[in-house]
């Protein structure tokens, strides 16, 4: 089992360390101005980001990105609470909320300069407003999608209010707020890096645009590898806690837990950290139904 | 909303095999009817003028929450409880936009940021689409790029605009690329997934019925996969107006972002500014909206898309 993992890893590490390799003997050998090889980007990257600049560019970007996500995910979860409970509400101000995702959150940088300047607010508040939609829509459609049966019955057991809402209603909605709160990290992480290529002083995004005004190219790629890290460490990150946090409702995300009917049919292990995606995740907890209540009642019990 | 209340399973011979045996759909039982979100229907009943009432009411109630929403602002901000320097007033908004549709000045822009939109999806779906069907029924192939997609996937799109601005110059080649670049990963990981996840007992009742690959290919593979990809394309579409505009806003080629710093920059035209924002806003609200309609249209014998994330 776990030489067969990894026989798995290696395998999945072959192509990128091809495309490494092959990307470093053609830049040496090219010499492009704009490409150069992967040991000066290397050497750059140690430099500037081991730990000279971590303090000062890395850690500001986090704690932008980190705060606006979290005001986002804290009022996205709540207003879709309510929102979905209050069904004629929600059916009124659906054109409004899809029309607030659909608009493209840069847009609203002149905005977040005219009322906060150019400090951290701005920022923060450009980060959560972006971040924000995916999860209040995402939170209305799991509390709207709650199994009525399910209500009915916490209801006339006479489980007060508050219980309902956080041991039926919350959990049965959990899913699908994972969804939109991981589409939200993607955004999030976009609109981070886009504040600080307009009017920042410090920030991982604004070192790559100074390296890339100065010219000094190694130094640009070394922080555009580092965004992509952060990038991936997110996710990786979001996955490891969605799994935890969702560790219950197996039977509708496919992966940890028991082996589901169709993993075994297929004689595979139930596939590893990497992800289905969010849709995936969204299209079987919509087709599998009522399953996230029937994962729920337990859920209730056991606390 | 959805499409009929009877479900079309022999719709298109061999197609609607997918459709019935799907293994997300199977979990939903044997009467998809009410949709996948079987508890939620509870309200739209199975008869025809019921469910056109209903559409009538969402109709309705959503029209009266634009207008309530618009006119609740108006009040907000002429008691002063939001700085009009920050935020004009809705009817000043509303006549600035109107004035941009008449003299007609809004086209080019939106025009140019489309151009770009277009370009850039087509560019990420010609490879991603041939690719993804690839890796996805190569088993191989998947094995080896699986860590390096779900590697590449995160990594920000908009990382790339200094090092794309410095290759390509601040052209619309370089909004290309970068669109390109973004929704690349979701049209490929989409594919790949649906691909790969087509129900196996089909696959292989295919393959004991003779059916030549590239029958099954055609006909089992690809419209299992479709809802996914549709998906995917949506996803790219977002990212792809997001990118759009930022290329726009931070590096300056024209399109929508343009007008909408120009307008800023011009100090006393606040509310044009919010009507190019506006103009952004309704720009990506029509494109999703065109894009789902279309997914209805083909997929509609499919259950599963109705519900999926947004």
């Amino acid at each position: 089992m776990i030489r067969a993992r990894l026989g798995d890893w290696a395998l999945a590490l072959v192509v990128p360390l091809l495309l490494l390799v092959g990307y470093d003997l053609w830049a040496r050998g090219a010499g492009d101005f704009f490409f150069p090889p992967l040991s000066v980007i290397g050497g750059n990257f140690a430099d500037d980001w081991l730990f000279e600049r971590v303090p000062t560019d890395l850690l500001p970007s986090l704690a932008r990105m980190l705060a606006g996500y979290a005001i986002a995910v804290a009022i996205g979860v709540v207003a879709g609470m309510v929102l979905g409970s209050l069904r004629t509400l929600a059916i009124a101000l659906d054109p409004v909320l899809q029309f607030l995702r659909a608009l493209p959150p840069p847009t609203l940088i002149p905005v977040s300069l005219l009322v906060f300047g150019a400090g951290d607010s701005a920022k923060i508040f450009l980060i959560a407003l972006g971040a924000l939609w995916p999860v209040l829509l995402n939170t209305v459609d799991g509390v709207r999608g709650v199994d009525p049966t399910v209500l009915d019955m916490a209801r006339s057991y006479r489980i007060p209010a508050r219980a309902r809402l956080l041991r039926v209603v919350l959990p049965a909605a959990l899913p699908r707020i994972f969804a939109g709160a991981r589409t939200a990290l993607a955004i999030a992480i976009i609109l981070m890096v886009v504040s600080e290529l307009v009017g920042a002083s410090n920030g991982v995004g604004h070192t790559v645009q100074l390296a890339q005004r100065g010219f000094n190219i190694p130094e640009m790629w070394a922080g555009t590898v580092l965004l992509g890290l952060v990038g991936f460490a997110f996710n990786a990150l979001f996955v490891a806690v969605e799994r935890r946090a969702l560790g219950w409702h197996h039977g509708s995300t496919g992966r940890g837990g028991a082996p589901t009917r169709r993993t075994r049919l297929r004689r595979e292990r139930p596939r590893p950290v990497l992800t289905p995606t969010r849709t995936a995740v969204a299209v079987e907890s919509a087709a599998a139904g009522p399953a996230p209540t029937e994962g729920s009642v337990p859920d209730a019990r056991r606390q | 909303m959805q499409p009929s209340a009877v479900p079309a399973p022999v719709h298109r011979g061999e197609v609607s095999t997918p459709a019935a045996g799907s293994p997300r759909t199977a979990g939903a039982g044997p009467t998809p009817v009410a949709g996948p979100r079987g508890s939620a229907g509870r309200n739209d009943g199975p008869k025809e003028p019921g469910r056109a009432r209903a559409r009538l009411y969402r109709f309705g109630l959503g029209l009266a929450g634009v207008v309530g929403v618009i006119a609740l602002l108006e009040l907000v901000v002429r008691l002063g409880l939001l700085p009009e320097a920050w935020f004009p007033p809705p009817s000043e908004i509303f006549p600035a936009f109107a004035r941009l549709v008449v003299s007609g000045e809004l086209f080019g822009p939106v025009g140019q940021t489309l151009q770009g939109w277009v370009l850039g999806i087509l560019a990420a779906a010609a490879v991603a689409l041939p690719l993804g069907i690839a890796i996805g029924s190569i088993e191989l192939a998947h094995r080896l790029t699986r860590f390096m997609l779900e590697f590449l996937r995160p990594i920000p799109p908009v990382a790339l605009i200094p090092a794309a601005v410095l290759i390509f110059g601040s052209n619309l080649d370089m909004k290309v690329f970068l669109i390109a670049f973004g929704t690349f990963w979701p049209i490929l990981l989409q594919t790949v997934y649906g691909i790969h996840d087509t129900d196996p007992t089909l696959r292989d009742t295919a393959r004991s019925y003779g059916l030549p690959r590239r029958a099954r290919l055609v006909r089992i593979v690809l419209p299992s996969a479709l809802p996914y990809i549709a998906t995917g394309l949506r996803i790219a579409s977002a990212i792809g107006l997001i990118l759009a505009i930022t290329a726009e806003l931070v590096v300056g080629t024209p399109g929508i972002g343009v007008s909408i710093t120009d307008a800023q920059s011009a100090g006393d035209a606040q509310d044009v500014m919010y009507a190019w924002i506006l103009a952004a806003g309704l720009l990506g609200f029509l494109l999703n909206g065109s894009l789902q309609a279309v997914e209805r249209r083909v997929l509609h014998w499919h259950t599963s898309f109705r519900g999926e994330a947004r």
